[in-house]
Formats: C-alpha cells, sequence, structure tokens
C-alpha cells in the first residue's frame, strides 16, 4: 500500500470517529431532561418558567433524538455552541478566552516532558540493572502513583505557603493591571508570547515565574510514561544484530547509542508524545484548578460542579477532535519516519 | 504469546521423568511465584497492599463507627472550621468542620478498594466477552465493537469522565459507573489482539478438526492462553483507577463532604495549604495524609502490577 492510499484510509476513519465522538457527547446530553438541555440556548441568566417551557417547545427538545441530533450537530456546525452561565457568555467567546491560558501551559509542558522521559529512559536503558536504571525506574513509578493535585498541593504549600514564592495565578497584580490597560495589546492570548510582541520583558519573566510550578508539577508526574517507553524500546533496539554490526564495525558507544538505537527507538515515542499534547490539552484541569489558572481546565471544573453543562459539552467534543487530529498527525509522521507501518 | 510457553511446558512436562510431573499450570504458577518473591520492589508492593487490606478488614476495630448504621460518615464533633492538630482525642488531626482524619483514613481504605476492584472486576468481565467474540468470531460484530473502542479512545478521558458524572449526578456510585463506562475498551481491544494471535494457532486447529465446540475451545484453549495480557493490565488498573476516582472526588463531583473517601478529604485541603503568619505549614496534616494514603495505595498496586507483568509475560521472563 503507498502513502496516498494509507493516508486516504486514515481519513475515512476519522471521520468516522469524529461522527462517533459526536454520538457519544449527544447521547450523554440526551441523559439529562429537556429543562437543561435547553439552557445550551438561552443567553441570559433570568429566565422564568414559561420562557423555559416555551424554549423547550421552540428548538424541539421533545422531538425524536435523531432530529434532534441533526439540529444540534448544525447549530455546532455553524458556531453556536450555547451559553455558558460559569463564564456568564457564550460558549464560543469564552473559549476564546481560556483557551490560549491551557494551550501556553501545555506548550511549555509537553516538550520539557519528552526531553526529560527521552533523558531518563535512555539511561535506564544504557544502564540497565545498575543503579542509575533502578533509580529512574524507581522515579517513574513513583511519578505514576502520585496523585497530580496532592503533587501540585504539596508544592504549593512548601514553596508559595511556607517560601512565599511562585505564587498561583497567571501574573502578579501589577502587571495584571498593566496588561489589562490600553498601553498594552493583546495579540494572541499567551501571555509569554503576548509580551514579548509588546517587548515587555517584566511581564514574559513574571509570566514563566508563574507557569514554573504548574508545568514542574505535570513534568513529575507525566514524564514517567514517555520514560518507561523510552526504556523498553531503547532495550529492544540494542540487541538488535544491526547494534552488534556497528559495535564489530568499531563504531564508538555514543554514536551507537544516539544514532542508532535511539533513532529507531523513539518511533514509539512520537506515538506516545501526541497523545500526551492531546491528554495535557484535557489533563490540565487539575493543575489549572490548584494553580488558579483560568484556562479551559479551570472553566470545565467550574461548570462540572455548577452543571454548567453546554460549557462541559463543548470542552468534551473539541478536546474530542483535538484528540483525533493529534491522532492522525502522528499516524502520518508515523507512516513517514516507518515505512514498515505503510507496507504492512 | 502466552500460549507458545505453556505448548513448550507441555513437552518439556512430557519428557521428564514422571516423579516431576506436576500440572504445567501449577508448574507456571510456583515458577512466577519465585520470581515474584526474588523482586524486592514487588514484596514492597505486596505489603503495602496487604497492610492496607488488614486496615479495611478490620475498620470496625481500629475506628469504631459512632452509627454503626452508616459507618463511612466520618464522625465529627462541632463546625469549628478551622481544623485542629493531632491530639490524643485525634491521632491524626482534624480537618475542617472536625472530621477526624484517622478515622476518615481507616475507613476510606474500605472505599479506595470497593473502587477499584469494583472498576476493575466489571471491565475485566466486559471486556473479555467482547474482545473475545470478537477476536475469535471476526465479521461485522468485530468491526462494530473494534470502531466503538476506536471511538472511546479518541475522547478526553477526564473530561467525559466529568461529563457523564455531571448527567449522571454526583457521587462515588456515579463516579464508578463512569469509570467502568470508559475503561473497558482497553481490554477489549488487548485480549482481541491475543485472540487474533492464538486463534489459527495449531492446537486450535486441533480442537477444531477433534469437533469440539465453539465454546469449548474459547474456555479450554482461547481464554486460558490469552487472559494474562488482560490480567497484567487489570492489576496494573487499579491504582490508576483509585487516582482517577480520587481526581473527579478532589474535583467536587464524587461522594459528599464527611464521607470516608481519599479524594474528596484532600479536596477540602486546599483551603489550607497557607496557615497563619509564623505558623505557615500549620495545617499540613490536613494537605499530606489523605494524599499519602491514595498516594501509597496506589504505589502498592503500581509495584504489584508491575510485578504481575514480570511474572506472567513471557516475552519479559525468558530473556
Amino acid at each position: 500500500m503507498n502513502l496516498i492510499s494509507y493516508i486516504v484510509r486514515r481519513l475515512l476513519l476519522m471521520i468516522l470517529v469524529l461522527f462517533g465522538v459526536t454520538l457519544i457527547v449527544f447521547s450523554t446530553m440526551m441523559l439529562l431532561p429537556p429543562g437543561m438541555r435547553v439552557a445550551a440556548y438561552v443567553r441570559s441568566e433570568k429566565v422564568t418558567q414559561e420562557q423555559m417551557d416555551s424554549m423547550i417547545r421552540k428548538y424541539g427538545m421533545n422531538d425524536p433524538a435523531p432530529v434532534q441530533y441533526v439540529r444540534w450537530l448544525g447549530n455546532i456546525l455553524q458556531g453556536n455552541f450555547g451559553y455558558s452561565s460559569t463564564a456568564q457568555e457564550p460558549v464560543a467567546d469564552a473559549f476564546k478566552q481560556y483557551f490560549p491560558v491551557t494551550l501556553e501551559l501545555v506548550l511549555y509542558t509537553v516538550p520539557l516532558i519528552i526531553f526529560v522521559g527521552i533523558w531518563l529512559g535512555t539511561i535506564g536503558a544504557v544502564h540497565k540493572d545498575e543503579p542509575a536504571d533502578h533509580a529512574t525506574r524507581v522515579f517513574a513509578i513513583v511519578g505514576y502513583s502520585l496523585p497530580t493535585f496532592w503533587l501540585g498541593l504539596l508544592l504549593m504549600m512548601l514553596l508559595y505557603g511556607l517560601l512565599d514564592i511562585f505564587p498561583p495565578g497567571l501574573l502578579g497584580n501589577k502587571l495584571n493591571d498593566l496588561i489589562n490597560s490600553p498601553a498594552y495589546h493583546e495579540y494572541t492570548g499567551v501571555l509569554t508570547l503576548d509580551a514579548i510582541l509588546n517587548w515587555r520583558w517584566d511581564v514574559f519573566f513574571d509570566a514563566l515565574y508563574h507557569l514554573f510550578l504548574p508545568v514542574f508539577n505535570l513534568m513529575l508526574i507525566q514524564s514517567a510514561t514517555i520514560m518507561r517507553l523510552t526504556r523498553s524500546s531503547m532495550l529492544e533496539s540494542l540487541g538488535q544484530d544491526y547494534i552488534r554490526t556497528a559495535l564489530a564495525k568499531g563504531v564508538s558507544r555514543k554514536i551507537i547509542i544516539r544514532r542508532h538505537a535511539r533513532r529507531n527507538a523513539l518511533l514509539p515515542v512520537v506515538t506516545i508524545s501526541g497523545v500526551l499534547f492531546a491528554t495535557l490539552m484535557g489533563g490540565a484541569v487539575i493543575t489549572e484548578t490548584i494553580f488558579n489558572r483560568p484556562g479551559i481546565g479551570l472553566w470545565v471544573a467550574r461548570a462540572a460542579v455548577l452543571l454548567d453543562v453546554p460549557a462541559v459539552m463543548f470542552n468534551a467534543l473539541f478536546l474530542g477532535v483535538v484528540f483525533v487530529a493529534v491522532n492522525l498527525v502522528v499516524d502520518l509522521i508515523y507512516a513517514y519516519v516507518d515505512p514498515r507501518i505503510r507496507l504492512a | 504469546m502466552s500460549d507458545a510457553t505453556t505448548f513448550e511446558e507441555h513437552q518439556e512436562v512430557a519428557d521428564r521423568p514422571p516423579k516431576k510431573n506436576m500440572h504445567p499450570r501449577l508448574r507456571e504458577l510456583l515458577f512466577g511465584l519465585r520470581r515474584f518473591v526474588s523482586n524486592p520492589l514487588s514484596v514492597v508492593g505486596l505489603v503495602i497492599i496487604f497492610f492496607f487490606a488488614v486496615v479495611a478488614i478490620f475498620a470496625p476495630l481500629i475506628a469504631p463507627p459512632k452509627n454503626p448504621a452508616n459507618p463511612y460518615m466520618m464522625p465529627h464533633t462541632g463546625w469549628e472550621t478551622t481544623p485542629s492538630p493531632p491530639s490524643a482525642a485525634h491521632p491524626l488531626g482534624t480537618l475542617q468542620q472536625q472530621y477526624d482524619i484517622l478515622y476518615g483514613i481507616v475507613w476510606g481504605t474500605r472505599s479506595a478498594f470497593a473502587i477499584g476492584v469494583a472498576v476493575v472486576l466489571a471491565n475485566l468481565i466486559v471486556g473479555i466477552i467482547l474482545g473475545v467474540l470478537a477476536g475469535y468470531f471476526g465479521g461485522a460484530f468485530d468491526e462494530i465493537i473494534m470502531r466503538i473502542t476506536d471511538v472511546f479512545f479518541a475522547i478526553p478521558f477526564l473530561i467525559m469522565a466529568m461529563a457523564l458524572v455531571v448527567v449522571i449526578g454526583r457521587g462515588l456510585k456515579a463516579v464508578v459507573l463512569v469509570l467502568i463506562i470508559l475503561n473497558w475498551p482497553q481490554y477489549t481491544r488487548i485480549i482481541r489482539s491475543e485472540i487474533l494471535v492464538i486463534r489459527d494457532r495449531e492446537f486450535v486447529q486441533a480442537a477444531r478438526a477433534s469437533g469440539a465446540s465453539h465454546l469449548r475451545i474459547m474456555f479450554q484453549h482461547i481464554i486460558p492462553n490469552s487472559i494474562y495480557s488482560v490480567l497484567i493490565l487489570a492489576s496494573l488498573s487499579v491504582g490508576v483507577t483509585v487516582l482517577n476516582a480520587a481526581a473527579l472526588s478532589f474535583l467536587g463531583l464524587g461522594s459528599d463532604t464527611g464521607y470516608s473517601d481519599w479524594g474528596q478529604m484532600v479536596s477540602t485541603a486546599r483551603n489550607w495549604i497557607v496557615g497563619p503568619a509564623g505558623a505557615r505549614l500549620a495545617y499540613w496534616y490536613v494537605v499530606f495524609i489523605p494524599g499519602f494514603a491514595i498516594a501509597l495505595f496506589v504505589l502498592g498496586w503500581n509495584l504489584l502490577g508491575d510485578a504481575a507483568r514480570d511474572v506472567f509475560d513471557p516475552k519479559q521472563r525468558r530473556k
């Protein structure tokens, strides 16, 4: 099979999966009584029961499910996602405001996790059954077992509580006022990027300062997965014949590890890195809640507790789409770098 | 792959003198146990889980309930909002509203076991049934099941779990149900892929040729040889399940305040990470203790799961 037909097949599968995701989100919503579902169309806080009933009729909340599904999907495709009572604005507007905060967190965290994971995983594989290997394995299994929220709270208690460093939030008070003033132009909503575009390095460094603890927290817990995968995959590739050939040829150990073994060992890591990106977009819920960062995670957490259904459903759908898209990209990269996949 | 081992074992056993003629599965088990005990990390895991099991079993003796009809509600002495530090009356201190931490930890052990075991058992049952049917019969049923698992793999876990809990209605039961709904596809996929390999092996063909029924082939030949991979997944899942349940509880979607559930206990700790001036760590016990219980419990299961993989996975152990 050539690359083109592989891509076509993947795209068709993606459409099928996306359809499934919308179906699951819709079915979840249909478990709710009509009164709660109609909230997706309500645009203000003050609605009487009569208005509610007439809206239930108007929007056909008692129609057969397939009819409602088609209507719901139509609304979504037109960008009409309803009103979020926690954000007190339409879901689409709230999303535009919260999304960059989460994106920023994820963009700083993912490369760091991948780097640390690959680094420790390589150490573990190269020094198999030596103290360094045992140390990284213990690090991994402990990281695997710690609740994100607990580690976050402990870090906050010790660093912010006791030492008064690394405060929660996005920025210090003074700079917060500054970025909300007319003198400061918001280009993207990604704080560090906007800071550079505004040439305000004080904002840039303060934003980084506030990012440190959440990023560190996520890194400690999430790099375990990549580390374990790199280790086992490295061990496998170190046992291959071509490694022995390279050794016999007299290639240096360093080059064998870096160029021969690790390049091949990183193939499965590519897959998991994509998944990691998508998972963190949603998994930031806990971290954002603890470190008080107003991103989509904090928004969803609050929306879930306050039964703000449109916000929760929209984010489930959005992250599902991100997940599918990321997986497609990963599969394509994978097929490109590993011919065995597309030829299979 | 696990069948290859047992197949060889069969032959080996057949070649041996009769005095060593132990049942091959029993011999496998002994071999596995020996490996298990030789790994210090596995033993640590076992000790941790054994400790929690003892605490869970003897909960009524360690922390006698004031109201035996509803032992999972933590007793609280007064409505004082500020937690009180460890004392003779409260060996581990109290949470806000004076809920006794020791009591919550002890009875929370039962909640944790219940959550982990209920979710993993249910997932094993659903996963094995669907995976075996899909893998063994193939065809349209297989295609449908696999596309459904594709969709489940594409939905963001935590957010979808939150959405489902919101819809079903908050509470620990809802959390358990949601974790079951969202986790079965992993099991189904793994056992299906094992079965695809085993389905066409010679010993299955032999059974088929000798007229064995589908049911007999499945239960006698296919399931015993493909089950190890899901058992490994199951043992590794208990910890993750408890972590996810705790995360949902932490976000306020689990049990009510006062219920002996570790995640719920940590959720109140957010108000107490900074103590008064001069004693900034004054409320450390509120933050540290319930979360430590979760971490230790999960660590124990993860160590056991790792050990199970080393013991059961022939690819790992014959090296």
